[in-house]
């Protein structure tokens, strides 16, 4: 609803609000299913997988973004996965010095970043054919859209499956957790409700979009 | 990708030559400047990661052994008792918990057994003066989040190890009554362990292993236990 009002105005803006909002990677691009399911499971597991994507997804964008004419096109998928996974690796080993219980939990889905659709999607359709800041907000944009959609199923699994929120204590001694909301299973459907309410409201607004597909692989 | 090499084609050879020296350029490049950049990373993050992990098990080892305050490695073998920094040094490790006035408040002992989905590794703590084991803390687990993840969290389940009896018998050679996990709300002994009703694998995973190690590890500790007596400098 922000894009469109913002359409005509800032481009920036725009470019901004199209990776939260418009084209948001979870939501609407369906991409990056692997660990949306996987680590939704709490709010801070959430938020900490969304914000190493997001630096993983500005960092890669603005560095390939800036070396994007000396990348000869036959190399250029290396080239792009040997930079992501520098970014991974370094999101990898800053992980590990806040707090190796937050590491723990993430599990083999930070290492796992380098796969995500997302980034190298990102990398090839966006960053090499544009310049740097452009690049830089795209990221910023793609990568708030993805933390903000692991947030929003977070939240829910968290509340339901746990009776909690970032950890603290919401629904009381007397509420029965919804085991299954942690579960895998729980990912599924909170997700499919998230999916569910997004469409509703597209439809709602009388705007048709094609959803394309979520790619296979990882 | 077929794009770019379909064009220049009035002089493949010399388009060949120069494209493989640059693809092999902006490669070794490229692998250059993440190889810094990934070094660089880890030689300011390695001293922090270190200092995590040292933190963990000593925030895990104080949590085991009520009242410590510093802790100690050791390691225990049939020959004795030696402080893990003595040179050839060898056997299990065990960690001895003191509090501020260098008094041994107990020792903190690894164990593991087979959860449900991977192997469960604890630190429990024992206490020679009660013979009791007086706490346990999951150091590594993939069980079921919700049900069996409750043995590193749920309170009823924990008070089980605030004096869980682990007597010798008479001849110290091994645990007087062994420690057992029961059915959920039928504990009558000090050395049985009440399982969490709905987690029960799990909780039979954490009395198996408590039993196993300390069958295995207690009666030596007992010989060997005046060297830890001595305690450590204020």
């Amino acid at each position: 609803m922000t894009s469109r009002s913002s359409q005509a105005g800032n481009p920036s803006l725009e470019l901004l609000m199209r990776g939260v909002w418009r084209d948001n990677p979870v939501f609407v691009m369906v991409l990056g299913m692997c660990p949306v399911l996987a680590v939704s499971n709490s709010v801070i597991n959430a938020l900490a997988m969304g914000l190493a994507t997001l630096f993983v997804l500005v960092a890669s964008g603005a560095l390939i973004s800036m070396v994007r004419h000396l990348i000869p096109k036959q190399v250029r998928i290396a080239t792009f996965i040997v930079i992501i996974a520098t970014f991974v690796t370094v999101v990898d080993y800053t992980i590990q010095a806040i707090s190796l219980d937050l590491y723990n939990a993430l599990g083999a889905f930070i290492q796992l970043i380098v796969v995500n659709c997302i980034i190298l999607g990102q990398a090839e359709s966006f960053a090499s054919q544009n310049k740097l800041l452009p690049s830089i907000i795209n990221g910023l944009g793609m990568g708030s859209g993805f933390t903000i959609a692991l947030v929003c199923i977070g939240a829910v699994r968290e509340l339901l499956g746990n009776g909690s929120l970032l950890g603290f204590d919401l629904l009381g001694p007397q509420f029965q957790p919804w085991v299954i909301m942690i579960l895998p299973p729980g990912g599924f459907f909170v997700l499919g409700g998230w999916l569910l309410l997004f469409a509703w409201l597209r439809e709602r607004k009388g705007e048709v979009r094609i959803i394309s597909g979520g790619c296979g692989g990882h | 990708m077929n794009k770019p090499s379909s064009g220049p084609a009035t002089n493949p050879k010399t388009v060949t030559s120069t494209s493989s020296f640059k693809l092999l350029l902006a490669l070794t490049l490229t692998g250059m400047f993440s190889g810094l950049l990934v070094v660089m990373v880890y030689q300011y993050t390695k001293p922090l990661v270190e200092q995590n992990k040292r933190e963990a098990i000593e925030k895990a080892i104080f949590k085991v052994i009520p009242g410590a305050t510093r802790q100690r490695n050791f390691l225990l073998s049939v020959q004795g008792l030696l402080p893990a920094e003595q040179k050839g040094a060898t056997g299990e490790a065990i960690y001895a918990g003191y509090d501020d006035k260098g008094q041994l408040r107990g020792v903190a002992i690894e164990a593991a057994a087979q959860g449900y989905q991977d192997t469960v590794r604890i630190l429990y703590g024992y206490r020679a003066s009660c013979s009791c084991i007086t706490g346990i803390k999951v150091l590594k687990m993939a069980e079921t989040p919700g049900l069996g993840d409750r043995i590193a969290s749920d309170p009823a389940f924990q008070k089980n190890f605030i004096a869980l009896d682990a007597s010798l018998n008479t001849d110290q050679q091994q645990l007087a009554h062994n420690i057992v996990t029961v059915k959920h709300g039928s504990k009558t002994h000090p050395w049985q362990i009440d399982a969490i009703s709905g987690a029960t694998i799990s909780s039979k995973a954490v009395g198996r292993m408590l039993n196993l190690r300390s069958q295995a590890i207690l009666p030596l500790l007992n010989r060997f236990i005046d060297v830890l007596r001595k305690g450590i400098k204020p």
